[in-house]
């Protein structure tokens, strides 16, 4: 069969799943489909014993393709989320301090949060939001949303919506503009950020819906950043945690904590160990530790079993890559 | 005059952005949120710029007959339905429920979650075919990713829940996030400072045009 047909065969597949997904979304089939332990166990095993028959063909000379790579890498992901395996989550320092600092706020206190991540990072980023958003009302800490990215106020708005039907709220338990309010994306960067240290009316004269700054009960008597308690920042690049550090952190004295992913967060590392940044969720499996803190468990600490599941499987590859390495005097390479 | 006005408007927001950091008072203060404002304006009016130069270039591609001129349909015709419902969903065009809001949540959402998730595949392909302790060095980096990404997730814990509390896979990969890497981190930051305080300074005081493009 040609390439070109089978490409358009892949596509069409996928899109036929894609709907059938979108179906049993909304008829709620997923809910009822879930493998015993015993079945997950008897999977896990499967799985590893044709990674180890891989090896073994490996030692024999005969290589497996990419697409073999693909395919367990895409097995590793889906099936754990059908599986029934509980794993202990362990909550790092880091993670905690998060969660101590909220826990030493007021109720009432103003808490700043600026989402600056869009949907491509939302599966690992989205997570945190939610679970920060609901203690957040558990405690009746008062959030005043933002974002520097375009999409990061929709991603807000998913967000609310979400942990408020978790936590079976409505709009009358937690009130916009009282409880919280989202001021919507400025264009700028790291620019808003310094000139909200003076003034955050002049950067957002209207919240995202168009009411203005000073028809919103929860903002009035907000000039700057010396009238937040505590902010939080959930980003996935530029502008992002460093910009937040670097400006109202190091110039205007705000105490800032950070959600990044599992990319970035290296980064901001030294921001942590100065002292700078006061906790940090480094990305879906800090999003798990801070599920597991709020007990708010949500898709953090559903998606770990794929991701440790993934990571076993991708390791796996790598010590079989270099099997194949050395079997052949440390010269080639795998082509495919 | 071209070259010379931009180049002006430079040297003096510049300046001005470094005295008012040491000097944050009246005048100081008052010029650094004024070009802060200005700042916010252009780069508003830059997304819009970008849009219509998007809808440009894909509209000539079509014109023209370029290669990919397909996608470029594909571009146009999203660009304008989200337009559309944005539009025709008023001030409140993002609430739940609008038509905007069920185009992004079903469709722009899985979309670019997709791209993003594709580097998964990709990665496990690359590490698969070219990740190799070639020597010492590969060696030490190949044993640090095993450490970390079994550290960070929780079966690291199982696999070595034989050992004492402290010596934990995901104790060494904290060791790890702590201090070597931290310690590389603030080597290439200060690096980068450095280097961007000097760019910054052949900028400010026009040593360095290559940014005003042209010759």
């Amino acid at each position: 069969m040609k390439t070109r047909m089978v490409e358009i065969l892949v596509v069409i597949l996928i899109a036929v799943l894609a709907v059938v997904a979108y179906l049993g979304k909304i008829w709620g089939w997923h809910e009822g489909f879930v493998f015993s332990t015993s079945v997950s166990l008897a999977v896990v095993i499967l799985i590893f014993a044709s990674l180890i028959w891989i090896l073994v063909r490996t030692l024999m000379d005969k290589l497996v393709g990419r697409r073999i790579v693909f395919l367990y890498v895409g097995i590793a992901i889906t099936l754990p989320l059908f599986m029934s395996i509980e794993q202990e989550i362990v909550i790092s320092d880091e993670v905690q301090a998060i969660y101590d600092e909220l826990e030493q706020l007021q109720p009432g206190s103003k808490v700043l949060v600026s989402l600056d991540y869009d949907p491509a990072s939302a599966p690992e980023l989205q997570p945190m939001a939610e679970a920060f958003f609901g203690e957040c009302f558990k405690r009746d800490l008062k959030l005043i949303i933002m974002g520097l990215w375009p999409m990061g106020p929709q991603q807000a708005n998913q967000a609310i919506d979400t942990i408020m039907a978790r936590m079976g709220l409505d709009s009358t338990d937690v009130i916009y503009g009282e409880d919280y309010v989202n001021l919507g994306f400025q264009a700028g960067n790291e620019f808003v950020i310094q000139r909200m240290g003076s003034s955050f009316e002049a950067m957002f004269g209207t919240d995202y819906r168009g009411t203005p700054y000073q028809d919103l009960p929860l903002v009035r008597n907000v000039n700057n950043f010396s009238n937040i308690d505590f902010s939080y920042n959930i980003s996935a690049g530029f502008p992002g945690t460093v910009e937040w550090v670097q400006i109202a952190v190091d110039r205007f004295g705000l105490r800032l904590a950070a959600g990044n992913t599992a990319v970035q967060a290296p980064t901001v590392y030294p921001y942590l160990r100065a002292g700078q940044l006061v906790g940090l969720m480094g990305g879906m499996s800090g999003g798990a530790e801070f599920e597991k803190l709020t007990h708010l468990e949500g898709k953090a600490t559903t998606y770990m079993l794929s991701q440790s599941f993934s990571h076993i499987i991708v390791i796996g590859f790598i010590i079989i890559g270099n099997v194949a390495f050395f079997r052949s005097g440390r010269k080639s390479g795998l082509k495919e | 005059m071209r070259r010379e006005v931009p180049l002006l408007i430079t040297g003096i927001v510049g300046i001005v952005f470094v005295v008012s950091y040491f000097i944050p008072h009246y005048p100081f203060s008052e010029m650094e949120h004024w070009f802060s404002d200005w700042f916010a304006i252009v780069a508003a009016c830059a997304i819009v710029l970008g849009a219509l130069n998007l809808m440009v270039v894909s509209g000539q591609k079509i014109a023209r007959r370029k290669e990919g001129w397909g996608y470029a349909i594909v571009i146009i015709a999203t660009f304008l339905l989200m337009t559309i419902f944005g539009l025709a969903g008023g001030t409140g065009f993002r609430e739940t429920g609008t038509g905007f809001d069920w185009l992004y949540k079903y469709t722009f959402i899985p979309l670019s979650a997709t791209m993003y998730a594709i580097l998964a595949f990709f990665v496990a392909s690359a590490s698969y075919r070219a990740f190799r302790a070639r020597n010492a060095e590969a060696t030490l980096l190949l044993a640090a990713a095993f450490l970390m990404m079994l550290g960070r997730v929780p079966v690291g814990d199982v696999i070595t829940c034989f050992m004492p509390e402290g010596a934990r896979m995901s104790d060494l990969a904290i060791w790890i996030m702590n201090f070597p890497q931290t310690a590389g981190q603030r080597a290439i930051m200060i690096g980068i400072a450095l280097g961007l305080v000097s760019t910054s300074l052949r900028i400010i005081l026009g040593v360095e045009r290559s940014y005003l493009g042209g010759e």
